[in-house]
């Protein structure tokens, strides 16, 4: 079963960490994480995916849904330390463009 | 029928009637009930000893004894394959130079596991094809020398391979002795002898095997299962080949039925887990246990099983697209309401992506939602025909057992071919010089027979008949002497110290059954033997009991528990002899301490008067015979190798730095062949 972890930092930005596989069942799960997060004011959100080891359409999709959420409120969603399962899925679909991986959760929103 | 053919059947029969004789009176008339806990074990040791000697006896009523080979025909073509894994480069040149003079027309081949480049620089410089692993076996299994042989019959194409171990010097006239025997169509292998160059006279590591690589064989022989040793053989490729693919469809169908019999309920419980508002998965899973239940009963009427199963993947490649195309459907519409936001604030160039693409991409089977249920994407690749995880979808080797050639061997007998034991020295080898690798060497060989009755009983095997299961088993029981051995050990002990005898009296019936039963045995060995020394292996087969029993241990281990079989590889250089390697044969050496003690204390109780005559003097010489057999640990602790005296007899291979990888040295069963052992009792 996947687990979220979620936090928020001091300069008010929410954390979401998911660990384990990123599929079907987790990505309602975070669908949910997410639109609690952004219903609860938080518009920058930060998906740390450094403990993901999969990911499939679903979880892709939940991903760019919270882009959309969080930019329609004026902020982003980004996502940070993909590990090389995930990445290889995000080049694949090129969907690189949108959901340019950064390094560090912390610097995620420097640029 | 051959006067001597004759002879060794008369003295099979008597062995045999004479053997049972007391064998059965010994459980009827002689068990001393009252020491259960010592006879019974006493007993069933001595019946174990029986069987032994029943199956020599069997092997030697067929003993065929070939003489001159046919000669072959001429134009067949005909791979010479050496197999190495780390042996130094000179020992395995030496080898392949000499592989180049053999007289009849072939190629050369290094198998070179260690993918060594001065190993390739050397084979090249003489000619000499060099093969290593192909990418296919990157991350997979290697299977050893039986996966290092199967990669070579990928990249060879010759009707004949003689496989040769690296440090085995074949002579120039090998190939011409042996081809003749595939004049028979049906002949798949042939076997010659292993004889080992770097052995004193008196063979203190007993690597000589003259009876296994004589009577053992040629008794096999006459039954038609004479084995493979894994080098000095010639095998037929069409053979090989063709394991390989009935062994691969075999296992295929097997698989494949099993998993569409379990199929329905796996989909059935991961429809379950599925949350109800997931109707797509649902549906999707729906279609999937159609799918099954679709491919079973086309099977079941007898479509061919690539059909079915191809089918089947393209069913659920439908399933898998449409799920990820309902993902992307979403995501295209987020992803335009994305693109919108962007041209709103005027950052971005809207590009974005091609769903088309996308869901190609993403249907393939791990990513596409169907793959997150793992278990019946698990299910989803097993009703498949390809071999997920091994390198090669046909493997001709057999890699159950680290000893692949018994195995190999036997599923080429079950397919019907035919095999010959040619006994000739026709390439003179390398024996380990110390302890310690002959040891390992043993356990190896042990293990991988022990891998073999487990994984493959031959007794079960439907496809030998009844006289190949046998000589199959044959070899097979006597590795299990390890267990007789303590029993032999333990009860002239146990009578010496405390008087306990296994059996009611040592009345002149029991001598009268034994004695004769122990003459005829050895008389048979002697006739079939021929003037060859069987006495080492006779020592070692309960010498080395503590190796024998650690082979069965871990082989149970391996096959019924699943552990690792963890056995040592054997040390790639000769060791620095310092000293007299004891701490290696210590059960050994407190056993005859044992011995000796319970002797001093058996005569101090003749003299007291608390014992009797008959039976010390009884013990005390099975004490001595027990003596003498494991006399040989002594001289093969003390051993410091191998030291010419004269020329050697046969063309010099080197004889120094000594190796012998446990990863590629043939096999050789042990077999002690003999139960002169066997029948002490008192």
């Amino acid at each position: 079963m996947t687990e979220f972890h979620v936090d928020t930092t001091a300069s008010g930005i929410g954390v979401v960490r998911p660990e384990g596989r990123l599929n079907m069942v987790a990505a309602r799960q975070l669908k949910s994480v997410l639109a609690d997060l952004v219903a609860g004011g938080t518009h920058r959100i930060v998906v740390d995916l450094a403990d993901t080891s999969f990911i499939d359409s679903s979880g892709l999709g939940a991903l760019i849904g919270g882009v959309k959420s969080t930019r329609q409120q004026g902020g982003d969603l980004r996502i940070a330390r993909p590990t090389e399962a995930v990445l290889t899925v995000l080049d694949l679909t090129n969907l690189t463009k949108i959901l340019r991986p950064r390094d560090t959760v912390d610097g995620a929103f420097d640029d | 029928m051959t006067r001597r053919l004759l002879l060794i059947r008369s003295i099979v029969l008597v062995t045999a009637i004479l053997g049972l004789n007391y064998v059965v009176w010994r459980w009827l008339f002689s068990v001393n009930w009252d020491a259960w806990w010592l006879a019974v074990p006493l007993v069933v040791a001595e019946t174990y000893s029986l069987v032994d000697s029943l199956l020599f006896g069997l092997g030697m009523w067929r003993l065929k004894e070939r003489g001159e080979p046919p000669l072959p025909e001429e134009g067949l073509t005909v791979d010479v394959l050496i197999t190495t894994y780390n042996e130094p480069i000179d020992l395995v040149m030496a080898t392949a130079r000499a592989a180049l003079d053999i007289r009849y027309p072939h190629e050369t081949w290094i198998l070179d596991d260690g993918n060594r480049p001065e190993m390739r620089a050397a084979a090249e410089a003489a000619g000499v094809g060099w093969i290593t692993r192909s990418q296919d076996w990157v991350d997979m299994p290697r299977h050893a020398k039986a996966g290092n042989l199967n990669n070579a019959l990928e990249q060879t194409e010759g009707e004949f391979l003689l496989i040769l171990d690296a440090d085995q010097v074949p002579e120039p006239q090998i190939l011409d002795r042996t081809l003749g025997y595939f004049r028979d169509e049906k002949m798949g292998l042939v076997q010659t002898n292993q004889f080992f160059v770097n052995v004193p006279d008196d063979d203190p590591l007993g690597s000589q095997a003259p009876l296994f690589y004589g009577p053992i064989q040629a008794g096999k022989d006459g039954w038609n299962a004479a084995f493979f040793c894994g080098s000095n053989a010639v095998l037929r490729r069409d053979a090989l080949m063709q394991i390989g693919v009935v062994r691969y469809a075999d296992e295929m169908a097997l698989k494949v039925w099993r998993n569409l019999y379990y199929g329905e309920s796996v989909i059935k419980k991961a429809r379950r887990q599925t949350p109800r508002e997931e109707t797509l998965v649902r549906d999707a899973l729906g279609e999937v246990e159609q799918a099954v239940k679709d491919a079973r009963e086309r099977l079941g009427r007898g479509e061919a099983m690539f059909d079915v199963t191809y089918d089947f993947q393209r069913t659920v490649e439908e399933v898998r697209r449409r799920l990820v195309a309902s993902d992307l459907e979403v995501m295209a519409a987020d992803l335009e309401a994305i693109a919108a936001l962007e041209e709103q604030s005027g950052e971005g160039d809207g590009s974005l992506v091609d769903p088309q693409s996308v869901l190609e991409r993403m249907s393939h089977r791990d990513w596409s939602p169907l793959g997150a249920i793992d278990s019946v994407q698990a299910l989803v690749d097993s009703v498949n025909v390809d071999r997920h995880g091994e390198a090669q979808a046909v493997m001709p080797m057999a890699t159950i057992s680290v000893t692949e050639d018994m195995a190999t061997c036997m599923r080429m007998h079950g397919l019907g071919w035919k095999s010959a034991y040619h006994d000739e020295n026709l390439a003179f080898g390398l024996a380990p010089e110390d302890l310690e690798t002959m040891l390992t060497q043993r356990l190896r060989w042990a293990q991988g027979t022990m891998q073999v009755m487990m994984r493959e009983n031959p007794l079960t095997q439907r496809r030998l008949t009844w006289g190949q299961r046998l000589m199959y088993f044959s070899t097979m029981w006597s590795y299990l002497s390890g267990f007789a051995a303590i029993v032999y050990l333990a009860a002239p002990v146990i009578y010496l110290v405390f008087g306990v005898l296994p059996v009611q009296a040592l009345s002149s019936d029991f001598f009268i059954r034994l004695v004769p039963f122990l003459v005829v045995n050895q008389l048979l060995f002697l006739v079939v033997a021929n003037g060859r020394k069987t006495w080492r292996g006779q020592q070692y087969s309960l010498a080395l009991f503590p190796t024998w029993i650690r082979a069965f241990t871990s082989a149970f281990g391996n096959v019924v528990m699943g552990r690792s079989l963890d056995f040592a590889v054997t040390p790639k250089e000769k060791r620095s002899p310092t000293g007299p390697a004891w701490h290696l044969v210590r059960p050994q050496l407190i056993a005859m301490g044992a011995l000796v003690v319970a002797s001093v204390v058996g005569v101090a109780r003749l003299a007291a008067g608390q014992a009797g005559g008959v039976g010390t003097v009884l013990n005390l010489l099975w004490v001595a015979f027990d003596l003498a057999i494991f006399s040989v640990i002594i001289k093969a602790a003390r051993y410091r190798g191998f030291e010419p005296v004269d020329a050697p007899p046969a063309p010099a291979g080197p004889t120094e730095p000594t190796t012998s990888s446990t990863h590629t040295t043939s096999h050789t069963p042990d077999r002690a062949s003999g139960q002169s052992h066997a029948e002490g009792a008192a």
